[in-house]
């Protein structure tokens, strides 16, 4: 799972500010969505290309970050291709696949893949903590509506923080209920669901007393929520910051340009 | 039921960045009926060895035989759970149903028992760790005291009648009268029937009261093995790996580095206070 897997080598990514990464990202998105014809969309892969350089993560994690979603890229693919009128350009009885099918087919999926990469090269280039401190900085002026910006960012860190030693617990936990012999494999699909519970009953009991006492050791260090809470790292949008952040921006006002002026 | 472990080491992830060797030469046999103390320091591999010899994991390099059976990846968890208990750290924490009776049957129902049959040992599981199931066997398991929870945990470990039982840490958290506790049912559980009971700890005093044979594990190897009067010569050795000599000793000892003339040594605090009243009985000098 590529989720919160940081890849730590030193790149222009690495060091950027989170927030103009999470930014960046999304312009991009915005771009992948609107590109229309052959040539802007090559251009788009193009840029990926150069954002995957200047990350410096090497193409076999990237290409591992696609594995989950393989299945929905070739799903995407055949659907379209057989989905979308146009000239038939194969057909089986009441199947068809026509020319528009096949190159909407491919774009579908290709789509699919930069959006995946491009999200990858967010979460492996930047650490969980730095995702939710730029994501929570990002967010602030939402706090003039009352919304608790700083409370959600915490939880988010706290429960990224966590998952590692959930796993574990988790571990445990099943070697301890299979040394008492239950066995997954055996029994109904109505015993199975059952077995559930000596695994979930602990497991959900050990994280309400994680819980717990996180809450008290936080309390007792005079945690009491954002307000009038500064950092010890303070995120500091820099020059090459501002570079990227705007160089997206023209590429995509340049997009725009390209389909509706041009 | 005797172990015999021949080479056995074992590795995490063997081949990715984050590969570990727990265990490396492991060479141990270990005959029906005996007590063992298996010490060492946090890292050293005991907890894995207490996995494999349950069937939880398997060797990655030699052979480790339990009875006639021997573990590889290949070895179903039920072939060997029958017959090897293993009762993790806070083993408390493994507590789910809804009434005593109803976890303790646990295991008993895994292992396929007939419904009296489980009845029964369930009830004699409880009786045996010193909760009257008259009055346990309805409550809920996770109101009961934190001694009283370790008790069920075990309860349903002993209620699958293992012959080898490994128990993991079974002291820890615990106050001196629940410890003194579990250490009565550890015992009669030994004598009751000779079981083989494979104890480990990273804390010598625990031990040194019961353990027949002592194991330390120092990084993954074997490093003595030996009765417990032995092993606990080796001081500096021990000193070395972060393991501590029962307090006993070290006052003894401490004593006898200042020049007051008591023989010998003792394992327990009782032989301890013997030892020491009959040197003051004998005229030595408290100064």
């Amino acid at each position: 799972m590529l989720i919160g897997q940081y890849y730590p080598v030193d790149s222009f990514f690495h060091r950027a500010d989170p927030r103009a990464k999470i930014v960046t990202l999304f312009l991009y998105f915005f771009a992948l969505f609107m590109v229309h014809d052959l040539y802007a969309k090559i251009a788009v892969t193009v840029l990926l290309l150069i954002g995957v350089f200047l990350a410096k993560i090497p193409l076999k994690m990237l290409l591992k970050s696609l594995k989950p979603v393989l299945f929905f890229v070739v799903l995407t693919a055949v659907l379209n291709a057989f989905m979308i009128p146009g000239e038939v350009v194969w057909q089986w009885g009441f199947l068809k696949i026509t020319d528009a099918g096949i190159y909407q087919g491919i774009w579908m999926a290709w789509r699919l893949i930069l959006l995946m990469i491009s999200a990858s090269l967010l979460t492996l280039t930047t650490t969980p903590i730095a995702f939710t401190d730029g994501l929570e900085s990002l967010l602030k002026p939402l706090n003039m509506v009352k919304v608790p910006v700083h409370e959600l960012a915490m939880m988010i860190s706290i429960a990224l923080r966590f998952i590692p030693t959930l796993m574990e617990e988790g571990e445990r936990i099943i070697q301890a209920q299979m040394a008492r012999g239950m066995d997954f494999h055996k029994g109904s699909l109505k015993e199975r669901i059952k077995n559930i519970l000596p695994l979930l009953v602990p497991f959900f009991l050990s994280a309400m007393k994680r819980a717990d006492e996180l809450a008290e050791a936080m309390e007792s260090r005079g945690y009491h929520g954002g307000s009038g809470r500064t950092r010890m790292r303070v995120l500091t949008f820099t020059v090459s910051d501002m570079l990227l952040v705007s160089f997206m921006c023209i590429m995509l006002v340049a997009l725009c340009f390209y389909r509706w002026v041009l | 039921m005797s172990i015999e472990i021949k080479d056995m080491g074992f590795t995490y992830q063997p081949g990715t960045p984050w590969e570990h060797t727990s265990l490396k030469n492991i060479n141990l046999s270990i005959p029906s009926g005996e007590l063992v103390a298996i010490i060492g320091h946090t890292g050293s591999g005991k907890s894995t060895l207490a996995q494999i010899l349950c069937g939880l994991l398997a060797p990655t390099t030699g052979s480790c035989l339990v009875e006639e059976i021997s573990i590889t990846s290949d070895t179903k968890v039920s072939q060997v759970v029958g017959k090897v208990g293993l009762v993790m750290q806070y083993p408390e924490q493994q507590l789910f149903a809804e009434t005593v009776e109803e976890d303790v049957a646990f295991g008993p129902k895994n292992l396929g028992c007939s419904e009296k049959e489980v009845k029964q040992r369930v009830r004699r599981a409880l009786i045996r760790v010193g909760l009257d199931p008259d009055i346990f066997a309805a409550r809920s398991p996770l109101m009961l005291s934190g001694g009283e929870k370790r008790r069920v945990a075990i309860a349903g470990i002993l209620a699958m009648k293992p012959e080898v039982l490994i128990l993991d840490e079974p002291l820890a958290g615990l106050d001196h009268n629940g410890s003194k506790v579990l250490l009565e049912l550890i015992k009669n559980y030994h004598n009751d029937g000779q079981r083989t009971i494979i104890w480990i700890s990273h804390s010598m005093n625990d031990v040194a009261e019961v353990a027949e044979r002592m194991i330390v594990l120092n990084k993954g190897e074997l490093v003595l093995d030996g009765a417990p009067g032995e092993v606990f010569t080796q001081k500096e050795d021990l000193d070395k790996w972060g393991l501590d000599v029962p307090a006993p000793m070290q006052i003894i000892g401490e004593l006898q580095a200042r020049g007051k003339d008591i023989p010998g040594t003792a394992l327990t605090m009782d032989a301890a206070y013997e030892k020491i009243s009959a040197w003051l009985g004998k005229g030595g000098d408290p100064s």
